[in-house]
C-alpha cells in the first residue's frame, strides 16, 4: 500500500501534522501508523486525569474516531514500524506489510525507559506513556496499599498526587538529590518536595534502587542500595523515555539521543522528517543547542512546521517551548528553557503557593516556572522571547507586572 | 441538548447540538471544528481554545490571564475549555478567531 504521507506514530506530533495538511489543502493521501492500538489520544492526562479516573478515555481522544475517516486520513493502529528503506520509500511493520510512501514524517516518540535491575519486570510493575500502562495500573490499584514511585520528575510526581489522592501510601524514590533535577531550578525541586510531603508522600532522595523484589510473580517490595527494604503492591517507574528512532538509524539517518533534524525537521534521509520527542534539533532557546523536548508544545509546533513545509509555506521552527504539569492544586506552567541558566530569581512567597521562578543565562531571561501564576506565565512570554535583559532586584519585586519589564526591554 | 452556532475561520457557520455536560472546546472538537489546537486538553494552561461567544459570558480570573496571550482579544473572548456546557447555552453563537 502507498501513501503520499505516511506518518508514523499516532501521537500528539502525529495527529497534529495530518490535521494541518488537510487544514492547509494537502490533497493527497496521509496514513497514520500507530503502535498502539488506539486512535490518537492525549498523552498528559494518563498521569493526571485519565490515571484518577476523572475523564473517561473517550474524553482525551484527540479526535472522535470518525474524524479521521472524514478527512480522509487512514489511521492503521497497532502497527509498529520496525524498518525503513530510504531508497525504496517504504517502511516494514512488525506484522510484515510493507507501506510505500511520497514523504515520511516519523512521529514515532519514544518508549518509557524501563528498570534495569532485578525485578523490573515483575507484574505490577508499572509505566506511565501508554493508555495500556494506566489501564492496567487503575485494574491493579484497588487491591494496592502502598505504592513507590521511582523518579522525581513530572510523571513520577504527577503519579504521586493521583495516588495520594486515592488514599494510597505512597514513596517515592529519586536518585538525585532534589526531585526535578533535570528540568528545574533547586527553588522549585524544594517547593515540590515540600508539598508533596504535606500530603504524605515519604520522598527519599539520594536513593539507588538495588532491586524490584518479588513473590516469583509479582512485585512485593524495592531493596535500595543501603539495605532498606520498603514494600509495595506496586511500582510506578517515570525515569524517562529513549526515544523510538532505531529503525530510522538502522536506515543510516544522523543522530543518536533522537535522530537529527534541520530547523525544517528534516533528517538527513530525503523525504524523511522526524517531529516530536525523538526529534534532536537545534533549539533557539536552548541557546542553539541541539536537543530533544519531550512536550505536547513542541510535538504540535514541529507538526506543522512540517506541514507547512510539506504544503508550500515552509517556514523554519522556532517556537517557544511551553509546557505545564498539574498536581494537586498546583497550576506549574513553564515558558522557556531554564537548563544551563546562572541566575534564578524568586518572585513571590512559596509559602503563598503562588510565585514564579524567573532564570537568566548572561543577564537574559531565558524561563520562567509558574506557580498558580498564570499572569507572570503570560507576560513573562515576552521576557524569553525577547531574551529580555532586566534588572533581577525589579524582577523579583512582586508589584511590577512582568509586561511593564517587557515593555521596557 | 443545546443547539450551538459555530462560525468557522473561513467564515461559513454551521449550526450543531452539543451534549450538554461536555465543554465546549470538547464539543467544538467532536463536531468536527478542527481549527482550535487546545494544546493542553483543556485544562486551563493554554490559551490555544480561544473562541468570541455571544452573548458574551465572564472569564474566570485564570482564564482571562492566559487571553492575554491572544493577539485578538475581544471582550467576547472566552477559552472553549472553561465553558461547560448546559440546556442554557442554546442559540450560542461560537467564532473562531483568527490564528495567532
Amino acid at each position: 500500500m502507498h501513501h503520499d504521507v505516511l506518518i508514523v506514530g499516532a501521537g500528539h506530533g502525529g495527529a497534529q501534522a495530518a490535521i494541518t495538511l488537510r487544514q492547509r489543502g494537502y490533497a493527497g493521501s496521509i496514513a497514520i501508523v500507530g503502535a498502539e492500538p488506539e486512535p490518537p489520544y492525549e498523552r498528559p492526562p494518563l498521569s493526571k486525569d485519565y490515571l484518577s479516573g476523572a475523564k473517561p478515555f473517550e474524553r482525551i481522544l484527540i479526535r472522535p474516531a470518525a474524524f479521521w475517516e472524514g478527512r480522509g486520513i487512514t489511521v492503521l493502529p497497532g502497527r509498529r514500524v520496525v524498518a525503513v528503506d530510504p531508497a525504496a520509500h517504504a517502511v516494514t511493520t512488525a506484522d510484515g506489510a510493507v507501506l510505500g510512501y511520497g514523504q515520511l514524517i516519523w512521529a514515532a516518540g519514544g518508549e518509557a525507559r524501563r528498570l534495569a535491575c532485578a525485578g523490573g519486570d515483575l507484574a505490577g510493575v508499572h509505566t506511565v506513556r501508554t493508555r495500556a500502562d494506566a489501564d492496567r495500573m487503575r485494574l491493579e490499584l484497588p487491591a494496592v496499599e502502598q505504592v513507590v514511585v521511582i523518579g522525581g520528575g513530572y510523571v513520577g510526581l504527577e503519579a504521586a498526587a493521583v495516588l495520594r489522592a486515592a488514599g494510597k501510601r505512597v514513596v517515592l524514590l529519586e536518585q538525585a538529590d532534589r526531585v526535578l533535577s533535570r528540568v528545574a531550578g533547586t527553588a522549585l525541586s524544594r517547593f515540590y518536595e515540600g508539598e508533596h510531603r504535606a500530603q504524605g508522600v515519604d520522598i527519599r532522595l539520594g536513593a539507588r534502587v538495588e532491586a524490584i523484589l518479588g513473590d516469583g510473580r509479582q512485585a512485593t517490595g524495592v531493596r535500595l542500595g543501603d539495605g532498606t527494604l520498603i514494600p509495595a503492591q506496586m511500582v510506578v517507574v517515570g525515569i524517562g523515555i529513549t526515544p523510538a528512532v532505531e529503525p530510522l538509524l538502522a536506515a543510516g539517518a544522523e543522530g543518536g539521543d533522537g535522530v537529527a533534524v534541520d530547523a525544517f525537521c528534516r533528517t538527513s534521509l530525503p523525504d524523511i522528517r522526524a517531529i516530536g520527542d525523538c526529534a534532536q534539533h537545534a533549539n533557539a532557546y536552548a541557546g542553539g543547542q541541539r536537543i530533544r523536548l519531550e512536550s505536547v508544545q513542541n510535538a504540535n509546533d514541529m507538526a506543522i512546521t512540517v506541514a507547512k513545509a510539506l504544503t508550500g509555506a515552509a517556514e523554519p521552527y522556532h517556537a517557544v517551548p511551553w509546557f505545564w504539569s498539574n498536581q494537586y492544586d498546583l497550576k506549574l506552567q513553564t515558558v522557556g528553557l531554564s537548563a544551563g541558566h546562572d541566575t534564578a530569581v524568586l518572585r513571590g512567597a512559596p509559602a503563598a503557593r503562588s510565585f514564579s521562578i524567573v532564570y537568566f543565562r548572561a543577564g537574559r531571561v531565558v524561563a520562567l516556572d509558574c506557580v498558580n501564576a498564570i499572569r507572570d506565565y503570560t507576560q513573562g512570554r515576552a521576557l524569553v522571547e525577547g531574551g529580555a535583559r532586566c534588572d533581577p532586584a525589579v524582577v523579583a519585586d512582586i508589584t511590577v507586572p512582568l509586561k511593564d519589564l517587557a515593555a521596557a526591554a | 441538548m443545546p443547539i450551538i452556532t459555530v462560525v468557522s475561520r473561513d467564515g461559513t457557520g454551521r449550526a450543531v447540538e452539543m451534549d450538554a455536560g461536555m465543554t465546549l472546546m470538547e464539543g467544538l472538537r467532536d463536531h468536527g471544528f478542527d481549527e482550535l489546537l487546545a494544546m493542553c486538553g483543556g485544562c486551563c494552561s493554554c490559551a490555544t481554545c480561544h473562541v468570541y461567544v455571544e452573548p458574551a459570558s465572564v472569564a474566570t480570573g485564570e482564564e482571562e490571564d492566559l487571553l492575554a496571550l491572544s493577539a485578538h482579544r475581544r471582550d467576547t473572548s472566552r477559552l472553549s475549555c472553561q465553558i461547560t456546557l448546559t440546556p442554557d447555552h442554546d442559540g450560542l453563537r461560537v467564532e473562531i478567531p483568527p490564528e495567532d
